[in-house]
């Protein structure tokens, strides 16, 4: 392993690894366009100039190999001359449109002018004229004036997407970036393109000209769209309700998460945030009027209390059918299993029939499920368990007295008819949900509860890590998180449950099942943990 | 907090016997009037012009003359065609240390524009006129050099002004119909984004 010395510290770098790794490896930023760790190496914005001992010349980190005893300095005077002179070529033809910009408050053109550029400009030439705003996809918006031919939207679609939409077309000045002839950059990772563009030359259609970008908060979460679980931070405005008509969030970007989905993300789950501001329930409801949190836990604990009961009438017993969502936490999920499964005896299953989605060898699953793993685990999906199909059937054949709903539409099962006639024939049927459908307004409560984002919880992806999805903003107005409500009616069911928070149920889920065993939130951190395999599971028992 | 006590100065014999005061206080008056009595006898006849006398205006019949740099009623200036300069950078609002600028960009129809604010609105009523985003603009789009100083209005709504009052400052609510000769998507001329107020969430 070669022993190198950037800015005067040793460190010892793998063969083959490059100068600008090394310096990445000891917190050493070293500038970049074109280089990108989940691209190949172009080597061709040569901004990233260092200066090596010994050698005459200035190099390029990104693509020069580490070597035994090489002595390079990141910050010299010589190698900030030089990225210097490449800034100002690279600016020289540059519209300099930055209020217009998209781009503008995360622009590395921006950001380096201001670290090591400032010079003054010296073209005085007539500056290229190329497209603007060209739509070259759904969901992109291409800007040749602005690129500086870095490539590393070619290098996506040629290595990433394999799709090869992008190429460099002409020479010179007027070299540009465009789609070959007939194509559109309609793949389904095309957004990702955005990302990694450095320069407002490739612009998200869906969020331009929304907002600033130092408008934005950002929140760290999981895409909650399909089993795959890509890690995200949500980009939310809270504070001025002008720039979207109200909607909260404006964009979803990939978190790095080696073992998930590296930079990238799919354009299902980028542009896929429209439900959390739009269409949400908003007000508890009793029989489509409206009522309070505090009229609805108690109507419904004091017919829940009923469950298990013999019915004078029939001479059987009450019994309650549970509909649970491989959307929710596995925390909820552990909840219902104990409040209902356990505690009361109820029919619970969290399997629901979904139609299969698209799906591909990259991020994109066909279970559109971001935690029917976790729901598997906690014992909701299991072959012993029913599926909400089969509740449906036994509610209608009139073997259930009550039932509750968790965000299912039930429509995509019964027909309009038989979902009224189900409604009328419960003693208790219970909607909680984060939007508006057919099932909540037949209920006979509907419980407005609050989406992912605004609620603490845990997901397991389809490989089996556990990840959290944090808690972006708190939830609107009326509405309240599930668990909060399972705890509440488990409190007024007197079932001595000690918990307080998600992390605490979650305590007492790594408790209760094994292979969920040792992992805390803390553990989990921001970019999730593996649950106990059988082989590992072995290997702690062996060792 | 402490508090310190002033005791007026007692008043000497002189200032006592009263009378005499009331003589030195028509002795100013007397001065002033007659002064400017003389000065503006004298500007009439294109005398001694750089002697400054005291004037009355008649406000609001007549108005003062105001400072070049004064900061009145702000406007939004435009570009030949009619369209606004401003391109909703958003600078302003972001400067803006009262928040009374509200900004939503749209879409242009010329690409080398690319972004106008479709609606832009600033609420006089908590506007500190402190010229922050006339100094901010990278475009000149905003100034405040209408000299309207007379802000005043029933209601805090009626405070508040939108594009077309702020392209064309003799414009004043209620507007019939969008006078902006550009293809603007307001409600006025009939398109979905209006200038209404959102409602703030909570």
């Amino acid at each position: 392993m070669p022993t190198l010395t950037i800015d005067g510290r040793q460190i010892d770098s793998p063969d083959g690894s490059t100068v600008i790794q090394a310096a990445e490896t000891l917190g050493i930023f070293i500038p970049r366009y074109c280089y990108h760790p989940g691209l190949s190496i172009a080597g061709n914005c040569r901004i990233c100039l260092i200066e090596v001992e010994k050698n005459p010349k200035l190099q390029i980190a990104c693509n020069t190999p580490v070597a035994d005893g090489m002595v390079v300095h990141t910050s010299s005077v010589k190698a900030d001359e030089g990225r210097r002179a490449v800034l100002e070529f690279l600016l020289a033809n540059h519209p300099l449109d930055c209020p217009v910009c998209d781009q503008s408050g995360e622009c590395d053109l921006q950001n380096f002018y201001m670290n090591f550029g400032l010079y003054d400009p010296r073209f005085r030439e007539q500056k290229i004229k190329k497209k603007k705003a060209v739509a070259v996809g759904p969901h992109v918006m291409l800007d040749q004036e602005r690129c500086i031919l870095c490539s590393r939207c070619v290098r996506f679609t040629d290595e990433i997407s394999k799709t090869g939409e992008f190429g460099i077309f002409n020479r010179g000045d007027r070299a540009e970036v465009g789609l070959y002839p007939g194509q559109q950059l309609d793949n389904p990772y095309s957004g990702n393109v955005v990302d990694i563009c450095p320069v407002g030359a490739l612009t998200d259609r869906d969020f331009r000209f929304k907002a600033r970008v130092w408008y934005l908060s950002s929140a760290p979460t999981v895409c909650n769209g399909c089993a795959q679980g890509c890690n995200v931070d949500v980009h939310y405005v809270l504070d001025r309700p002008h720039l979207n008509d109200g909607a909260r969030i404006l964009r979803v970007k990939p978190r790095y998460n080696a073992d998930v989905n590296q930079w990238w993300m799919c354009d299902e789950g980028r542009y896929g945030f429209g439900w959390i501001d739009k269409g949400r329930l908003t007000k508890v409801r009793r029989q489509g009027a409206g009522a309070t949190w505090e009229q609805a836990v108690a109507g419904i604990t004091e017919e829940l209390t009923k469950v298990g009961e013999r019915d004078p009438e029939r001479g059987t017993c009450l019994r309650l059918g549970v509909i649970a969502s491989p959307q929710l936490t596995n925390e909820e999920l552990f909840l219902i299993r104990e409040i209902f499964q356990r505690a009361l005896g109820a029919r619970v299953t969290a399997s629901v029939p979904m139609p299969a989605g698209n799906s591909d060898n990259f991020l994109i699953r066909a279970d559109k499920n971001p935690n029917t793993h976790g729901a598997a685990l906690i014992g909701l999906t299991d072959a012993t368990a029913p599926d909400a199909a089969a509740i449906v059937a036994e509610t209608l054949e009139g073997q259930l007295d009550a039932l509750w709903v968790f965000g299912y539409d039930l429509t995509k099962l019964v027909a309009d008819e038989d979902l009224q006639r189900l409604s009328r024939s419960l003693r208790l049927f219970v909607f909680s949900g984060t939007n508006d459908n057919p099932t909540a307004g037949c209920s006979h409560w509907a419980l407005p509860t609050a989406a992912y984002l605004e609620k603490e919880g845990t997901f397991v992806n389809a490989h089996g890590r556990v990840q959290r999805i944090g808690r972006a903003f708190p939830p609107l107005s009326d509405s309240r998180e599930d668990w909060r409500v399972l705890l509440e009616i488990a409190g007024r069911l007197n079932l001595g449950f000690a918990w307080r928070s998600p992390e605490e149920i979650f305590q007492a889920l790594a408790r209760s099942v094994t292979p969920f065993a040792g992992l805390t939130y803390e553990r989990i951190g921001l970019h999730g943990a593996s649950l106990m395999t059988d082989a590992s599971v072995a290997e702690v028992a062996v060792t | 907090m402490a508090v310190k006590v002033l005791r007026r100065r007692d008043l000497t014999v002189w200032e006592k016997l009263y009378i005499p005061q009331i003589a030195s206080g028509l002795k100013v008056t007397t001065a002033h009037l007659l002064r400017n009595l003389l000065l503006h006898s004298a500007h009439r006849l294109g005398l001694l012009q750089n002697r400054r006398a005291a004037v009355t205006f008649q406000y609001p019949e007549e108005l003062r003359p105001l400072a070049p740099r004064f900061r009145s009623r702000h406007r939004l200036t435009v570009r030949d065609d009619g369209t606004p300069r401003c391109v909703g950078c958003m600078l302003c609002e972001t400067v803006c240390p009262a928040h009374c600028i509200t900004i939503v960009a749209g879409e242009h129809p010329d690409p080398n524009v690319e972004k106008y604010p479709v609606r832009f609105d600033i609420d006089l009523g908590v506007c500190v006129y402190c010229g922050y985003c006339v100094e901010v603009c990278p475009e000149d789009a905003i100034r405040m050099d209408t000299g309207i100083l007379d802000v005043a209005a029933y209601s805090r709504d009626a405070m508040k002004l939108d594009i077309h009052e702020l392209m064309n400052p003799s414009l004043r609510k209620p507007l019939t119909a969008c006078m902006l000769e550009f293809p603007h998507e307001c409600r006025l001329a009939g398109g979905e984004v209006s200038t209404r107020d959102h409602q703030r969430r909570n």
